[in-house]
C-alpha cells in the first residue's frame, strides 16, 4: 500500500486555514508539491514563497521586438522597396509610423507574452492534467504533498503534520 | 494576506508644518524670487533679445513676458490643485478603499484654489492685451483695417451678451463661476471629511459620495471650457476638439505626481504609518498610466493635424516646431512627460521604491510645466520667449507658495480620516 503511495493530500475548508496551514507546514521542513484551489487564493503564492514570475520580461522582450518589426517593415516599405509619398510628406514619413508601430508592439508583447504562458504553465491543448481531487474545482483547498520530494521525514509524520494544520482528511494518491 | 495581526495605527497624527520644513520651502522661494528678479533686469535691458523685434509694429515691453509666466504658473498650479480634489471626489464616487487613508493629501492641493482664482483674475485684468490678442477692440469693428472675420465670428464666446471688444463678461463670468464652484465644492468635501472625525458613522461618506458625483458633472465641463478659455484662446485663430482633454491630461499626470511626492514626504516625516508600499505602488501605476495616456493624446493632436496638413490647423505645430526656441523644447517635451518615465516606471519595483518615485514625479512636474510653457509662449511672445532666469525664477516661486500652501493646510487637521468606513480595507491593501 505504501509503496504504490506517490502523493500525500491535505483537504482543506476554508482559505484562511489553508494560508495557515501553509505556512505552519512550510515550517516544519515539509515541501509542498503544489496547492490547488478552485479560486484565487489571494497571498497564496506569497505564504508558498514563489517567486515573481519573469513574465514581464517576456512581455517586454516581445514588445521591442514589435517596435522592431514594425518599425523595420514600414521603413523598409515606404523608403527603400517602392518608395511613396503620402499626404505629401517625405518618403519614410516618422509620424506615420506610429499607429502601426503601436499596435504591433502591443499584438506581438500580448501573444507573446500569452505563448509564454500557455508553455511554461504547461497549458498545451493536448496536455492531460494531473487531477489530485476533483474537489479542487469545487469547493476544497487541496494540498498535495510528494513524498518523492520528502524523502527524509516518515509518512505518518507527514500526515500528522497535515491533520494538526487544519486539515479534515488527509488522502493519499498516486498516479500510474 | 488574509490574516493581520491587531493594527494600532495612530489615527489622531497630524503634520506638524516644521520650522525645518518651512525653512527649505523658503529657501526655495527666496531662490526663485532671487532668479525672478535677474530675469526682469535682463529683459528690462534687453537681455540678449532680438533687437530687430523692435523695430516691428508692435514693440516688444519686458513686462510682456512677466505677464506670460504668471499666466503659465496659473493655470499649471490651478490645474494641479483641481486635480487634487478631481482624484479625491474620484475615490468616492468609486467607492474606493485603498486610497482611503490618504484622500485628505489628495484634498489638501485645493487649499491653492482661492489664491489661484485671485490670482488668475488679476492676471488677466493686468496683462489682457499682452497676453490675448482677441482683447483687441479694432479686431471687431468692421471699418477698422485690421478686422478679423473669424475672431469677430468667435467673438460671442468672449463677450456676450455685451458688444463685441468692449468688457469680455462672458468670460470673466465663466471664469469666477469655475473658481468659485471649486471652492464651492472644495469647502464642501473637507468641511464633511473633518466633520467625519467628530460624528463617525457612515453619513459623511454617503455625503461626500453624492457631491463628488455633482463636482465630477461639473467638472468634466468646466475642466474642458477652462482649457479652452485659459489656454487655447491664446492662438485665436486656431482650435483643436480634444484640447480640453489635453490639457487636462497634462493636469492630471501633474496632479497625481504632486499627490505620490507629498505622501512620500509624509512617510518620511513619520507619518502615515499605514502607507506601504502597496498603496504607493498603485499610486505609481496612476502616475505611469496617466504619462501615456497625456502622450496618447499629445500625439492624437499633432498626428491628425500633420496628417490631414490643414493651414490653419499646423501653424500651431510650426510656429513650435520651426522656432530655434521653442523647437527643442517640443522634444524635450516628449522626452520628460513620455520617454523617461514610461522607461523608469515600467517594473514594479521602480513604483513601489520611493526613490525612483520621487525622481520620475519631479521630472514629470518639471516637464509639464514645459508643456504648458509651449501652450503659452509661442502665441504670446513668439520669437521673445524662451526658458531664461525668468521662467525658472516665477516657477521656482509659484510651487513654493504652492506647497507652503497646501502643507499649511494639511497642517490643520488630523491627517487620517480616522472613521473613514474603508479604513481598514486601506490597511490591508495588498497587491
Amino acid at each position: 500500500m505504501e509503496k504504490d503511495t506517490h502523493f500525500i493530500l491535505g483537504v482543506y475548508d476554508d482559505e484562511d486555514v489553508l494560508l495557515h496551514a501553509v505556512e505552519e507546514v512550510r515550517g516544519t521542513g515539509v515541501k509542498i508539491h503544489e496547492v490547488y484551489s478552485p479560486y484565487p487564493v489571494h497571498g497564496l503564492e506569497h505564504v508558498l514563497g514563489y517567486k515573481r514570475s519573469k513574465l514581464p520580461i517576456a512581455a517586454f522582450l516581445f514588445g521591442l521586438l514589435g517596435t522592431t518589426l514594425a518599425l523595420t517593415m514600414q521603413f523598409y516599405m515606404m523608403k527603400f522597396d517602392w518608395p511613396m509619398i503620402i499626404g505629401g510628406k517625405d518618403y519614410g514619413a516618422f509620424p506615420d509610423f506610429i499607429p502601426v508601430t503601436f499596435e504591433l508592439t502591443v499584438l506581438l508583447a500580448s501573444f507573446g507574452m500569452v505563448s509564454v504562458f500557455m508553455i511554461v504553465s504547461n497549458l498545451k491543448p493536448w496536455a492531460q492534467p494531473r487531477i489530485f481531487d476533483l474537489r479542487s474545482t469545487d469547493d476544497k483547498h487541496i494540498m498535495a504533498i510528494d513524498i518523492a520530494n520528502n524523502s527524509g521525514l516518515e509518512l505518518d509524520r507527514i500526515r500528522e503534520i497535515l491533520r494538526s494544520s487544519g486539515a479534515t482528511e488527509v488522502n493519499n494518491k498516486s498516479f500510474e | 494576506m488574509a490574516h493581520h495581526g491587531e493594527q494600532h495605527y495612530n489615527l489622531e497624527q497630524r503634520f506638524v508644518f516644521g520650522a525645518a520644513t518651512k525653512k527649505s520651502i523658503m529657501t526655495v522661494l527666496v531662490i526663485g524670487a532671487i532668479l525672478l528678479g535677474i530675469g526682469i533686469i535682463l529683459a528690462m535691458t534687453g537681455g540678449g533679445h532680438h533687437e530687430a523685434a523692435e523695430a516691428e509694429a508692435h514693440p516688444f515691453h519686458w513686462y510682456e513676458r512677466l505677464y506670460a509666466n504668471l499666466w503659465i504658473n496659473n493655470v499649471y498650479f490651478t490645474g494641479i490643485a483641481i486635480i487634487g480634489v478631481f482624484f479625491f471626489a474620484i475615490q468616492y464616487a468609486a467607492q474606493a478603499g485603498w486610497s482611503s487613508a490618504i484622500v485628505r493629501v489628495m484634498l489638501s492641493l485645493g487649499n491653492w484654489l482661492p489664491i489661484a482664482g485671485v490670482l488668475m483674475i488679476a492676471t488677466f485684468f493686468l496683462a489682457n492685451h499682452d497676453l490675448f490678442h482677441w482683447t483687441h477692440a479694432y479686431l471687431f469693428d468692421k471699418a477698422s483695417p485690421e478686422y478679423d472675420s473669424i475672431i469677430d465670428g468667435k467673438g460671442s464666446f468672449f463677450y456676450w451678451p455685451m458688444a463685441k471688444g468692449t468688457f469680455p463678461i462672458f468670460y470673466i463670468f465663466r471664469m469666477v463661476l469655475f473658481f468659485g464652484f471649486w471652492v464651492f465644492f472644495f469647502k464642501k468635501f473637507q468641511a464633511f471629511t473633518y466633520n467625519e472625525d467628530l460624528i463617525g458613522g457612515t453619513s459623511s461618506w454617503y455625503k461626500i459620495r453624492k457631491w463628488s458625483a455633482f463636482f465630477l458633472i461639473f467638472f468634466a465641463v468646466s475642466s474642458s471650457i477652462s482649457a479652452w478659455d485659459w489656454v487655447m484662446s491664446i492662438d485665436t485663430h486656431w482650435f483643436s476638439t480634444l484640447f480640453g482633454w489635453y490639457v487636462f491630461a497634462s493636469w492630471f499626470v501633474a496632479g497625481l505626481s504632486t499627490i505620490t511626492l507629498i505622501t512620500i514626504f509624509l512617510k518620511s516625516q513619520g507619518l502615515l504609518e499605514m502607507v506601504n508600499e502597496n498603496h504607493v505602488h498603485d499610486l505609481g501605476k496612476f502616475v505611469f498610466g496617466f504619462t501615456i495616456f497625456w502622450t496618447y493624446l499629445w500625439f492624437s493632436q499633432f498626428l491628425l493635424i500633420y496628417y490631414a496638413n490643414i493651414p490653419e490647423e499646423t501653424v500651431y505645430f510650426l510656429e513650435r516646431l520651426d522656432s530655434d526656441i521653442y523647437g527643442p523644447f517640443l522634444f524635450v517635451n516628449l522626452g520628460m512627460n513620455f520617454v523617461l518615465p514610461f522607461l523608469l516606471l515600467m517594473t514594479r519595483d521602480a513604483k513601489r521604491h520611493g526613490v525612483f518615485l520621487k525622481l520620475v514625479c519631479s521630472l514629470i512636474i518639471a516637464g509639464h510645466w514645459v508643456d504648458f510653457f509651449l501652450m503659452v509662449q509661442p502665441g504670446t511672445l513668439g520669437h521673445n520667449g524662451g526658458v531664461g532666469f525668468m521662467e525658472i525664477g516665477m516657477f521656482l516661486v509659484y510651487g513654493s507658495s504652492f506647497i507652503f500652501v497646501v502643507l499649511s493646510g494639511l497642517a490643520k487637521g488630523n491627517l487620517v480620516p480616522k472613521n473613514h468606513p474603508m479604513l481598514e480595507e486601506s490597511y490591508n491593501h495588498h497587491i
